[in-house]
């Protein structure tokens, strides 16, 4: 049988946190990328917090996305484009959500080694014991034609770190 | 004070590395931090806009008769 789903990489987050998590030398032999991510940011102030993602460190304008949001009360639509910095990716759970809970994340990249842009299909489900909490679907565009070899998943930066026993897990998937 | 650290996993061989940020990354950074959140601002009073609008919208059919049923039907 066919070995289609293969983990590539998981990182855990340790008890310092981490301010970013990169997976670098991705493998060219799949056709698409699959990121789990449980997570949890370090910061205060809110029960959830925006993620970025950027890919072969890429800085430019090249990313865009339309999402839909729910937050436990209201729906909501929206856009985002532009650089790595101003195109959110997800959200994860942050300090003021319940203690040790963490958001679930999935970022399916589909024929990342090709030359066209990249579509990437995206959802996300912040956990927390009252009534706000998001679930955020997103289609992700990257107008790039270069093949990715490298991804970086941030938090919003200066809300926070990721914190320990966040994971991300990187599979890469075959069609055949 | 030590910069935070970023995780980076070379896929190629399985390492994963605990490096420091340097200075310029962590400048950054926030820089980054900043423009998103006055982004994020601008987003947030545009959800507010909206949704107090959606308020007001639907007081006024409610004057003009319709019933909360029938208003929920029309606009959700």
């Amino acid at each position: 049988m066919a070995n289609t789903f293969v983990k590539i990489s998981t990182v855990t987050v340790g008890s310092g946190g981490a301010a970013t998590i990169a997976f670098t030398s991705i493998p060219q032999t799949y056709t698409d990328l699959k990121i789990v991510l449980s997570t949890r940011s370090t910061s205060g102030a809110a029960v959830a917090r925006v993620i970025r993602m950027k890919i072969n460190n890429l800085t430019t304008s090249i990313y865009s996305h339309r999402a839909l949001e729910a937050d436990g009360s209201t729906v909501y639509s929206f856009t985002e484009t532009g650089t790595d910095s101003a195109v959110r990716i997800g959200l994860t759970n942050a300090s003021s959500a319940t203690a040790s809970t963490f958001s679930s994340g999935e970022i399916y990249i589909a024929n990342y080694t090709s030359a066209n842009s990249k579509s990437v299909s995206v959802d996300f489900a912040t956990e927390n014991d009252a009534t706000t909490a998001y679930l955020e679907c997103l289609g992700y565009l990257v107008a790039t034609s270069a093949a990715i070899t490298d991804l970086t998943i941030t938090p919003e930066a200066l809300a926070g770190n990721f914190a320990q026993y966040s994971t991300a897990t990187l599979y890469g998937i075959k069609s055949s | 004070m030590a910069n935070p650290t970023k995780l980076v996993v070379d896929c190629s061989t399985g390492i994963t590395e605990e490096i420091e940020l340097t200075d310029a990354e962590v400048a950054q950074m926030q820089a980054d931090a900043e423009t998103y959140a006055a982004k994020k601002a601008t987003e947030d009073a545009a959800k507010e806009e909206a949704e107090a609008k959606k308020v007001s919208g639907k007081a006024k059919l409610k004057a003009l008769g319709l019933t909360d049923a029938e208003i929920e039907a029309l606009v959700g």
